[in-house]
């Protein structure tokens, strides 16, 4: 009795948790609602799956318990209800997986529109470079990384010379605008994670990996590695800050002429 | 398929496997230390994996401090921080649940429950253990290296495992702890050869694979399995060292390390990820298969009923074995990797979802119709299912390749695999010990102690790792040293934190008194007699508990039935042993199926 | 991951044929009593069965490793490695090392003892003439530059002749054994299982060898190439 009370609980108890905890996802502030939605699909399957099962567990436990005139059944196999589960179980998975799978190929199907800007990540901080005037970025190579040259790009590449370098600092983005974030690490692997753009991936030396994504609302994001690169692990952090078109263009116009500056006496 | 051999009064005759002169030995050392028969190799095994436990129980301790009182413990800094993690979990997952599993549970209930007299080849077998030994060894001496234990993590992902910037990169922790992996390989090959072929050749006459009970078919499909999933291990592991040793760049690619360019070119991270997924996801069900079996043994017994399905028990599992080598890159959907692998593999990881269900569905409809006997060994059966149900159910969330992306390396990933693969075949492992102690000892547990030991472990285990999942889903990343300052994470979130870590103390606590009543019960525990839980599968049949070298005394069993004959309608008790020839039973046409 | 994924199937097949004879639909709950299968009349030795097993452990092991092989190839930096010429002897020594001890296996049958002992001896001269040949191709190839560190394609020539070497040291201990014992026993019965499984442990060893050499070759590549040109 008191074992079923228990199962009971512990059902009804997680159900509770999950609707009254405060603790929950950051509300979402780029185009990937989708994935909220597939989450919260799952949610109700796998929660409805979980309390059914425990509930039918502690009714078992009460309903047969052991009592000294009490024989169990017995019933090796019954076919149709075992295939008929299997069906049912079948379909709840498809249920989940399909829109899983179609707001995967959305994930990784860039839009044409999108602008090209690079994470770059090295142990413990974050680098970004966006694309000038030319709205492309040029290629790099980690063995031309050189203390003037921290993200390694080509100089030989003219689609370089107006990239705009932001070593260590904050990554601005306009609000609305598609992005494809081109993800690449001096030396470790690391993960370029903001919460509540939803998106993440690693970033991997050697390699170039990408994800895409609109920011869909202004304001100030962390930036977290979510793979572990060290001892410096939870100290890289990095920011975001999504802003109106114009705030961005004023933004951009500033860096590109301290970048100049900057580069103005190393070409001397 | 031959028929049996009938002796006067159609009782077969048993297979002539001699009491060799082996089964006798002669001295203190050979009975105890360096012995051959497999119940004392699993004992040892045993003993070794569960202080490997503790150790690794006290490693958790030591990062849950870190986590729910940061900067309190100063000698928790984050060097130490990251080793205790790495240590903990490759020591749970490899030194402690493959251990136990297959070395402890394996080496004592395959030769007992097929009816044999031990391993087909008991020296091999006897070598295993101390290679195993040695492979801990080696692992637990690397606290003692200059530098310190690896902390690059358990999964050892290069270019981090080798480099300065991880503790133990550039001194000796990674390279112990891949030799030790190696070792550990080679003396599982041992053993897992061991495993396998007893079961293939060594059965009594009378045990066709299907009357074999699902513990020995979950241990077997998983050592076999082991076998061909742990050489993906072993290469990472050799062409790491390499790396580390030798300066090769198998894994290593162009790499400024803290503004210093390193020599290596073109090295492949992903390479060693997919060797180690190819190892590592096999290695769950590794872990789970075992557990399974086990699991639907204690619920058939303990609810004297047969286990509801059983032919449909048995190809899930063989159905689960072969499906999960097709899965491995699901550990990699934000890895960087092509990203139209993600459809393959999520279809792959939602399709294994189905037969695993039909062996939940299967353990609940068991009990549906028993007569169900609350025992210690039965409640951590049904523990295991509520927590697996949702270990399990979670994991749908993680397969599902785009509802991976925000929750993959999360502590969304940490609440779900300890809920699934830590926390549920632990407690499968402590049903088991309750259940078959009175065999290995004798005598049994004591109850009220293993009652206590149940309700903190379970609901203690379930209050750490339920609500663990939501700080997962607000996005705190794990392998963190301390979360500092986030702007997303409200206070509240810290003050879970504290109140899973003094969950954690107290489970973990709790255990001392599972590891004093097995001390204890040693001398004052009740005598059990050969059978205290009326099962039929042949363990619990054996002419003397504990069961002497050679198992059997004069006579190998002989197997007439099933391993489930529990209620039989007509039959004058409630269990009919295996080795029992008398057909006392219903006509068949009275039977489902 | 294709060749592990591959070498696998393989054993996922006769897994499934192996099975598919075991009764797996059956339903035991009907069959009891007296009835039911037995382990053959004249069953396999364990040892073959473990061997056997244990061959699938290796092989797994040695596909894993040409995996790693083809995915590390496609990168950029991959130099070939010239296939210094000695290696074309040490196959035939190693194929002459088989070759002895399959005559040994017959010679066991024939119960013909000095026979037995011929092959197995020259079994093992050829198998230490085939180990001595890889070490003296090592010794070209680091003298003519070709350095572990250097460049992948070179480490992993070591460390698939490597293994394969390995794997053929520890053949060599059970070979040794065999000799010796053949030596003390006036029967070939005794030595018959023994003789057996060495023969099957080195015809193994020479199949990989020569997978190893056609992939260390470029050969198995070329092959790929061209199935995969015939099947688009």
């Amino acid at each position: 009795m008191a074992v079923a009370l228990i199962l009971v609980l512990v059902a009804i108890g997680s159900v509770v948790f999950h609707l009254v905890s405060p603790w929950w996802w950051t509300p979402i502030a780029s185009n990937w609602r989708y994935i909220d939605s597939t989450i919260i699909i799952t949610f109700w399957i796998t929660g409805a799956v979980f309390v059914a099962v425990v509930l039918f567990m502690a009714y078992c436990i009460y309903r047969f318990r052991h009592q000294s005139d009490r024989q169990a059944h017995y019933e090796p196999e019954n076919k149709r209800l075992e295939w008929w589960l299997t069906i049912v179980t079948g379909l709840g998975v498809a249920a989940m997986l399909a829109p899983g799978l179609f707001v995967w190929r959305q994930f990784i199907t860039v839009p044409d529109d999108a602008t090209d800007i690079e994470v770059f990540g090295q142990q413990w901080q974050w680098s970004f470079r966006l694309p000038g005037a030319d709205g492309r970025l040029g290629t790099s190579d980690t063995r031309l990384i050189s203390p003037d040259n921290p993200l390694g790009l080509n100089k030989d590449d003219p689609k370089s010379h107006d990239d705009v370098v932001i070593e260590g600092g904050e990554l601005h983005l306009p609000v609305g605008k598609p992005v494809k974030a081109l993800l690449r690490s001096a030396d470790v692997l690391h993960d370029f994670y903001v919460p509540e753009f939803r998106a993440k991936m690693d970033m991997v030396p050697g390699q170039i990996s990408y994800i895409w994504f609109t920011p869909t609302r202004t304001g100030e994001y962390e930036i977290l590695c979510a793979e572990l690169c060290g001892v410096g692990h939870p100290q890289m952090r990095g920011k975001v800050i999504v802003q109106e078109a114009s705030d961005y263009q004023a933004w951009l116009q500033d860096q590109a002429s301290r970048n100049f500056a900057r580069l103005v006496p190393a070409a001397n | 398929m031959v028929d049996m051999p009938l002796g006067p009064a159609g009782v077969g005759v048993p297979a002539d496997v001699e009491d060799v002169e082996l089964y006798h030995p002669h001295s203190w050392v050979t009975k105890y230390v360096f012995s051959q028969d497999a119940k004392v190799i699993a004992i040892q095994y045993s003993f070794v994996a569960l202080s490997v436990g503790l150790i690794a129980l006290v490693l958790s301790w030591l990062m849950r401090l870190q986590l729910g009182f940061p900067g309190v413990f100063s000698f928790i800094d984050a060097n130490a921080y990251y080793q205790f993690i790495t240590m903990h979990g490759m020591m749970m997952v490899v030194y402690v649940l493959t251990a136990l599993f297959l070395g402890g549970f394996g080496n004592y209930l395959i030769p007992l429950m097929v009816g044999a007299r031990d391993m087909v080849f008991p020296y091999v077998n006897m070598l295993s253990f101390w290679v195993y030994l040695l492979a801990v060894l080696v692992l637990v001496g690397s606290f003692f290296a200059p530098g310190g234990p690896t902390g690059a993590g358990w999964t050892l992902y290069p270019p981090q495992a080798i480099l300065s910037g991880t503790p133990g990169g550039q001194e000796w922790g990674i390279i112990m702890m891949l030799v030790s992996l190696m070792i550990f390989i080679i003396g599982f090959t041992m053993g897992g050869l061991n495993y396998v072929v007893t079961v293939l050749q060594a059965r009594a006459r009378g045990m066709t694979l299907m009357r074999m009970p699902l513990t020995v078919w979950g241990i077997f499909t998983a050592s076999f399995m082991a076998l061909l999933a742990f050489p993906a291990l072993f290469v990472g592991a050799v062409m790491m060292l390499f790396d580390r040793i030798f300066g090769t760049s198998f894994f290593m690619p162009a790499i400024v390390e803290m503004g210093q360019p390193l020599e290596r070119n073109g090295g492949s991270p992903l390479l060693f990820q997919h060797l180690f997924w190819f190892f590592g996801h096999p290695e769950v069900y590794i872990v789970a298969l075992p557990a399974f079996g086990i699991v639907s043994d204690l619920i058939s017994t303990h609810a004297r009923r047969n286990i509801f399905g059983y032919r449909m028990m048995v190809w899930a599992l063989l159905a689960i074995g072969a499906l999960s080598f097709v899965v491995w890159a699901h550990h990699m959907y934000v890895s960087g990797m092509n990203p139209y692998f993600g459809f393959f593999f999520a279809t792959t990881t939602l399709i294994i979802a189905v037969p695993t269900a039909i062996k939940v569905y299967n353990w609940i409809l068991t009990l549906w119709r028993g007569n169900i006997h609350l025992t210690v060994p039965m409640l951590f059966a049904l523990a295991f299912i509520v927590t697996f149900v949702n270990g399990g159910l979670t994991g749908l969330f993680l397969g599902n390749v785009v509802v991976d992306v925000p929750l993959s390396d999360t502590m969304f990933v940490v609440a779900h695999f300890h809920m699934v693969m830590g926390v549920a075949p632990i407690l499968v492992i402590f049903g088991a010990i309750y259940h078959w102690y009175p065999k290995v000892t004798g005598r049994m547990l004591d109850d009220t102690l293993g009652k206590i030991h149940f309700w903190v472990t379970f609901l203690g285990a379930y209050a750490i790792f339920f609500p663990m999942h939501y700080l997962g889903l607000m996005g705190i990343p794990r392998r963190y040293y301390e979360l500092g300052e986030m702007a997303f994470v409200p206070p509240s979130a810290h003050t879970l934190n504290a109140f899973i870590t003094i969950v954690a103390l107290i489970v973990g606590a709790t255990q001392l008194v599972f590891v004093f009543n097995l001390f204890w019960s040693l001398r004052h525990g009740r005598p059990s007699g050969g059978n205290p839980w009326r099962a039929t599968t042949l363990e619990w049949q054996t002419p003397e508990t504990p069961p002497p070298h050679g198992n059997w005394g004069k006579d190998l069993p002989v197997v007439y039935r099933w391993a489930y004959d529990y209620s039989v309608p007509g039959a004058d008790q409630d269990f009919l042993p295996q080795n029992q020839p008398g057909i006392t039973r219903a006509a068949p046409g009275s039977l489902h199926g | 991951m294709a060749s592990i994924l591959l070498f696998l199937g393989l054993l996922a097949v006769v897994a499934a044929w192996w099975l598919a004879r075991q009764g797996l639909a059956s339903k035991p709950w009907l069959e009891h009593g007296a009835t039911g299968a037995l382990p053959e009349a004249d069953p396999i030795p364990p040892s073959k069965i473990g061997l056997g097993i244990f061959l699938a452990v290796v092989g797994s092991l040695f596909a894993l490793f040409i995996s790693a092989y083809a995915m590390r190839m496609q990168l950029p930096d991959w130099r070939d490695v010239p296939i210094p010429g000695i290696l074309w002897l040490n196959t035939a020594m190693l194929a002459l090392s088989s070759l002895a001890l399959h005559g040994a296996g017959t010679a066991a049958g024939r119960d013909d003892l000095p026979g037995l002992r011929v092959g197995l001896l020259a079994a093992g001269i050829s198998a230490l003439a085939f180990l001595s040949g890889q070490l003296l191709a090592w010794r070209q190839l680091t003298g003519e530059g070709y350095l572990l560190a250097a460049n992948p394609a070179n480490a992993f020539f070591y460390v698939l002749t490597g293994v394969h070497g390995l794997h053929l040291l520890g053949g060599l201990v059970a070979l040794g054994r065999t000799i010796e014992r053949s030596w003390r026993e006036t029967a070939t019965r005794s030595l018959r299982l023994s003789v057996e499984l060495c023969a099957t442990y080195w015809h193994f060893l020479f199949l990989a060898w020569l997978v190893f050499l056609s992939v260390l070759t470029g050969w198995a590549g070329d092959f790929v190439d061209i199935c995969r040109q015939l099947l688009t």
